[in-house]
C-alpha cells in the first residue's frame, strides 16, 4: 500500500493540511478527507464538470488533478462561494431563474460561471455557453442556467456602475 | 397571478416562489447518496463480465481475499434463489428471479458489464485492486445483439427457459407479442389515395443522469437494516432489496438521499442489495458508488428498436389505415417498453383501421429500464415522420393535417376505451399560434419540422402529512423524492389549501418508516398523485380547524368557513380567528393538529406535447445545428410554472440528444465501445439554442387541481420533429436514430450521387 503525503493548500481562504495517497485525486481528497462533499462526482474522467473547483483562478475538474498537486495552491470550492451575509449573486440568480432541477451539476456550473465572470465580467450569451460547455446538465436543457448567468452579469454590471 | 382550473381560482398555485431546497443545492450542502459517510465504513466495488454472453464456469477469489484491507467478497451464490414471480416495482411488474439474476449473474453473463462479484474493503482503491485479483473462468458464447438476429429461426438462445404464448414449448428470444387491431386493415388501405411505408431503426440510449448510482447500507446483526441511496422510489428499493437479500421488508428502512437525476433509470435496484449483503457479511457500513463506465454498461438504458410503419390517407388528409410492427430490445431479460410503444404510436389520431404488432426481444445488452415516457419516443420517430410525409404529399400544413385526424374527448384510445377530457387540439392550436411557428425560416440548408407526442401518465399511490405549527406555519411531509422542484410544488399545494404563503410551508421528504407508502417519483405522477394527497391532507387539517373553531364558538363544524387562512362563521360576523390565532390555542383546543391523507389514483389525465424545431444542415459534414426549438405541452395545471418549463426544456434537450448524437455503440463481440461521457455524446449548452416553451392548461378531470403529469411527454416528439426538419432542409427522409453526422452525410452523398435516398442504407 502506498504511503501518504502531507499536502498544504489554501482551501476557501483557509490554510489546510491533509494527508493523501499519491493516487488520490483532488476530488477524493475534498470529499473523503476534508468532508467538502459539495463538489460532485459524475464521471471521474473530466467529461461532466460536476467536480469543478477553481485552482489559482482557473476552473478545474478536481477529478483530473491529483491531491498531491494541490500543494501550495489556492483552491475555491462551492462551500466557499456564499458569505455569512448571504449568497453570491450567481447562487441567487440560479434560484430566481429555477436554473436547477436535481441540483447535482449545480456546484460545478456555479464554479465554472464564477471563474468565467472573474476573467470576463461581461460575457455574451455565446461566451457563456462556450465557457459552460464543459459542464453537463441532463435536467434543464441549459436554458435557465444561461439566463441565470446572463442576469447575474447584468446585476454585477449595475453594481459596478452604481 | 390568479388562474382558474376546474372552476377554481388559485393564489399560490401558478406562482414562482424560490424552491425550499434551493439554498442547500446552490451551496453544496444538500446531501446526495454519495455524500453519506459513517464511522468504520467500508467501500464496495464490482467485478463485471467482459463478455456479452458467457457461461460462468468458476469464480476464484482467494487471492483477492488475501489482499490486506479486503473484508468480504460476494457472488450470486450469496443471494437467495428466488422464484419466477411477478411483483410491481416502479412503472412495470418485475420478475424477481430475473431481477436477482440481473443484479448478479448466476450461471450466465448476459451482457458486457453484467455483475459477477462484489468486494468490500477499507478503501475504494483497495476494493478496486481486489476486483482485479478475482479469477473467473468463462465459456464465451456467441452474442445476439439485434432484434433481427434474435428473432431469426435458429438464433442463439439467451434464456433456455423463456417461452411465449404463441410458440408453445419452443425456445425463443421473444418474450412477448402484443397485438392491437381495429377495423379492416386491407379495406382501409384500399380507401387510401396516398400510402407511405418505411422501416426505422433507433439506437439504444441511456437516461444519462449526471449522478452515478450509489448506496450506503448498514445491516445490523439483529436483522434490521438501513439503506441510504439516491433513488426515484424508496419504497421500491425497500421491497426489492429485502426480497433480493432475503430479509423481511419490515426490517429494512430506506432513506432517500437527494437524487442527481433519474429519468426512469433509478426506479430499480443495482447497488442497494449488494451493499446490504456486503454489510451483512462484514458487520460494517458499506458504501458503493458506481463508475460512469458501469452506469453506461450495466444500468438501464432504454431499448433500441426496429419499427415498420405503413400509413395511408385520403387526398384531403384523412388517415384511413395504419399498420405498425415494433420490435424492441429488452436487454438480457424481458421487459422492454414495447407495449407502451404500441399504445402510444398512433394514440394522437383517429384511425379507423389499424393493426399493431409489438415484440419484446431478448438481446445481449443491458436490461433496459424506464426512460421518460418509455417506448413512446422510438414509436413517435416512426409514426410522426410518416405522418409528416403524408401531410407533405397532401400539400397540407403538418399541424392542420394532425388537426384533421386529432383525437378528442370520446375518441377511442389504442387499447379501446375512450379518452376523457384531453388537450391535443389545444396543444396543436397553441403550437400553430406560437411565435416560433408563426415566424419565417429562410436560408439554404434550413428546414422546420414539427412532431407531437402522447403519454398516459400514471396515478398509483401517495401519502402525505400536513402538520400545523403553533406559530401558524405548516410543514408537509411526503414520500416522493424531489427530482426537480417536488418539494416546492407540494408546499405550494398545501399553502394553497391552508391560505398560507408558499414559504410558510416547510416541505420534507421522509424515509420509508416516516411516511405512508408512496410509489416512485416517475410516470409523471408526483405533481398529480402526491399533489392530490397533499391537497387532501391539507383539507383534513382544515376540517379539524373548523371543528375546533366550532367548539370554541359553540357552533356546528359545517357552519364554519375557512378562507385565506381565516376562520369565520356566517351566523356571527363578530367571530373571526386567523390560522395564527387558533394555532396559538392548539394546546387548549385538543392538542397538536395534523392532517393526513393517502390516495390511490386509478385514472389520471394523459398529456400531449408538440415540438417545433428549425435546423441548419451542413451539407459537407452532415452536422445538424438546432437554430430554434419550441415545446408546447398540455400540463393540466402548472403548479410552479418555472419548474414545469424546466421539465419541458429538459425533455426537449434529451430528445434532441436522442435525435442527433446519443447511441450505444457495440463492437461485433458485443462490447460497448462508448462507455464514457465524452463518447456517449449528450448535448452541451453549446449544442442547444434557447428552448422556448408554451404551457397549455386543459384541466384533468377528477383531480382537485386539474394537474396532468409534466415530466415525460416532452421527450416524445423531438426526434421526429428534428427528422422532419432535416427532411425539409435536405429532401432526405431519415429512418434512423441518431441522425449523427456520418449517417446524415452518407444519406446526403447518396442523394447527390442519385442513389436511393433512404437513410436506412446508411446502416446503424
Amino acid at each position: 500500500m502506498s504511503k501518504k503525503t502531507v499536502v498544504e493548500a489554501t482551501i476557501n481562504g483557509e490554510t489546510m493540511e491533509f494527508l493523501c495517497e499519491p493516487r488520490d485525486c483532488l476530488l477524493e481528497v475534498l470529499r473523503d478527507e476534508l468532508e467538502l462533499t459539495g463538489s460532485k462526482e459524475g464521471c471521474l474522467t473530466g467529461d461532466c464538470g460536476a467536480c469543478t473547483v477553481i485552482v489559482d483562478g482557473r476552473p478545474t475538474c478536481s477529478c483530473l488533478m491529483l491531491g498531491v498537486e494541490a500543494q501550495g495552491k489556492k483552491i475555491d470550492t462551492i462551500e466557499g462561494m456564499a458569505s455569512p451575509a448571504g449568497l453570491h449573486v450567481l447562487q441567487q440568480k440560479f434560484l430566481e431563474h429555477a436554473a436547477l432541477q436535481c441540483g447535482i451539476c449545480t456546484p460545478g456550473f456555479l464554479m465554472s460561471s464564477k471563474a468565467l465572470l472573474e476573467r470576463n465580467p461581461s460575457p455574451t450569451e455565446a461566451e457563456i455557453r462556450y465557457a459552460l460547455a464543459g459542464n453537463l446538465c441532463r435536467c434543464t436543457g441549459y436554458d435557465k442556467i444561461v439566463r441565470a448567468v446572463m442576469d447575474a452579469v447584468k446585476t454585477l454590471a449595475g453594481a459596478r456602475a452604481a | 397571478m390568479a388562474a382558474s382550473t376546474n372552476g377554481k381560482t388559485f393564489k399560490v398555485i401558478g406562482t414562482r416562489p424560490i424552491r425550499h431546497d434551493g439554498f442547500d443545492k446552490v451551496t453544496g450542502r444538500a446531501k446526495y447518496g454519495a455524500d453519506y459517510a459513517f464511522p468504520g465504513m467500508l467501500f464496495g466495488k464490482m467485478l463485471r463480465s467482459p463478455y456479452a454472453h458467457a457461461r460462468i464456469k468458476s469464480i476464484k477469489f482467494d487471492k483477492a481475499l488475501a489482499l490486506p484491507g479486503v473484508k468480504a467478497i460476494i457472488t450470486a451464490a450469496d443471494f437467495p434463489v428466488l422464484p419466477d414471480k411477478m411483483e410491481m416495482a416502479g412503472e412495470a411488474p418485475v420478475n424477481l428471479a430475473h431481477l436477482s439474476d440481473n443484479l448478479m449473474a448466476r450461471d450466465k453473463a448476459l451482457y458486457d458489464g453484467h455483475a459477477v462479484a462484489a468486494v468490500a474493503a477499507t478503501s475504494a482503491h483497495i476494493a478496486e485492486e481486489a476486483v482485479r485479483l478475482i479469477e473467473v473462468d468463462y465459456e464465451v458464447l456467441p452474442p445476439v445483439m439485434t432484434v433481427e438476429d434474435a428473432m431469426k429461426p435458429g438464433a442463439t438462445i439467451l434464456n433456455p427457459k423463456l417461452r411465449n404464448k404463441e410458440e408453445g414449448d419452443k425456445q425463443t428470444n421473444v418474450a412477448t407479442h402484443i397485438q392491437f387491431r381495429r377495423g379492416e386493415l386491407e379495406d382501409g388501405f384500399k380507401a387510401a389515395d396516398l400510402v407511405v411505408e418505411r422501416e426505422f431503426k433507433t439506437a439504444m440510449v441511456h437516461q444519462g443522469y449526471l449522478e452515478p448510482h450509489n448506496a450506503v447500507a448498514i445491516y445490523n446483526s439483529d436483522g434490521n437494516g438501513t439503506i441510504w441511496c439516491s433513488t426515484q422510489g424508496s419504497f421500491a428499493v425497500r421491497a426489492l432489496s429485502a426480497a433480493l437479500v432475503g430479509m423481511p421488508e419490515g426490517k429494512l428502512k430506506v432513506v432517500p438521499a437527494e437524487i442527481g437525476g433519474g429519468f426512469g433509470g433509478k426506479l430499480t435496484v443495482y447497488l442497494e442489495p449488494m451493499a446490504l449483503m456486503l454489510s451483512k457479511k462484514t458487520g460494517q457500513p458499506v458504501k458503493m458508488i458506481m463508475s460512469r463506465a458501469d452506469v453506461l454498461r450495466a444500468t438501464g438504458p432504454t431499448s433500441g428498436s426496429t419499427i415498420r410503419c405503413k400509413m395511408g390517407c385520403t387526398r384531403d388528409g384523412k388517415i384511413v389505415a395504419a399498420k405498425l410492427w415494433l420490435a424492441y430490445e429488452a436487454g438480457g431479460y424481458p421487459g422492454s417498453p414495447v407495449g407502451a410503444g404500441a399504445m402510444t404510436i398512433i394514440a394522437p389520431y383517429n384511425i379507423p383501421n389499424m393493426l399493431i404488432d409489438a415484440y419484446d426481444v431478448l438481446v445481449n445488452r443491458p436490461k433496459t429500464a424506464a426512460y421518460r415516457a418509455p417506448g413512446a419516443t422510438n414509436a413517435a420517430m416512426a409514426s410522426e415522420t410518416v405522418i409528416d410525409e403524408l401531410a407533405d404529399k397532401c400539400g397540407i400544413d403538418p399541424i392542420d393535417f394532425r388537426l384533421l385526424n386529432a383525437v378528442v374527448e370520446g375518441s377511442a384510445q389504442t387499447a379501446g376505451p375512450p379518452y376523457k377530457r384531453i388537450g391535443y387540439v389545444e396543444t396543436l392550436e397553441a403550437m400553430k399560434n406560437s411565435p416560433h411557428y408563426k415566424s419565417k425560416l429562410e436560408g439554404p440548408n434550413r428546414g422546420r419540422g414539427v412532431g407531437t407526442g402522447f403519454w398516459f401518465n400514471i396515478g398509483m399511490s401517495s401519502s402525505a402529512v400536513v402538520n400545523l405549527h403553533g406559530d401558524g406555519t405548516a410543514s408537509v411531509v411526503i414520500g416522493s423524492v424531489d427530482v426537480g422542484g417536488t418539494r416546492a410544488a407540494q408546499a405550494m399545494v398545501a399553502a394553497e389549501v391552508l391560505g398560507l404563503a408558499a414559504l410558510d410551508v416547510r416541505p420534507s421528504v421522509a424515509d420509508t418508516d416516516s411516511i405512508g407508502y408512496t410509489d416512485m417519483t416517475g410516470g409523471s405522477r408526483t405533481a398529480v398523485t402526491t399533489g392530490a394527497a397533499v391537497f387532501a391532507a391539507a383539507e383534513d387539517a382544515v376540517r379539524q380547524l373548523k371543528e375546533r373553531a366550532a367548539k370554541l364558538w359553540e357552533k356546528k363544524p359545517e357552519e364554519i368557513a375557512y378562507n385565506d387562512g381565516v376562520l369565520t362563521t356566517a351566523s356571527d360576523p363578530s367571530k373571526k380567528l386567523t390560522l395564527k390565532q387558533i394555532a396559538a390555542q392548539f394546546a387548549r383546543t385538543g392538542g397538536p393538529l395534523t392532517g393526513r391523507a393517502s390516495v390511490n389514483l386509478r385514472s389520471v389525465g394523459p398529456s400531449f406535447a408538440a415540438t417545433c424545431v428549425d435546423v441548419e444542415v451542413d451539407p459537407d459534414t452532415g452536422k445538424v445545428k438546432i437554430l430554434r426549438a419550441t415545446c408546447v405541452q398540455d400540463v393540466g395545471k402548472a403548479l410552479h410554472p418555472s419548474y414545469v418549463e424546466g421539465q419541458m426544456q429538459g425533455g426537449t434537450a434529451q430528445g434532441i440528444g436522442w435525435a442527433l448524437n446519443e447511441e450505444y455503440v457495440y463492437d461485433d463481440k458485443g462490447n460497448l465501445r462508448n462507455f464514457g461521457l465524452l463518447d456517449y455524446r449528450m448535448p452541451t449548452c453549446l449544442d442547444l439554442p434557447e428552448l422556448e416553451t408554451v404551457i397549455v392548461e386543459v384541466p384533468a378531470p377528477n383531480h382537485p387541481i386539474g394537474s396532468r403529469g409534466v415530466g415525460e411527454v416532452n421527450i416524445v416528439s423531438p426526434p421526429a420533429a428534428v427528422a422532419n426538419a432535416i427532411a425539409h432542409a435536405t429532401g432526405i427522409r431519415m429512418e434512423v436514430l441518431p441522425m449523427s453526422p456520418p449517417r446524415l452525410l452518407k444519406a446526403i452523398l447518396n442523394k447527390r450521387n442519385g442513389r436511393e435516398s433512404h437513410a436506412a442504407a446508411a446502416g446503424r
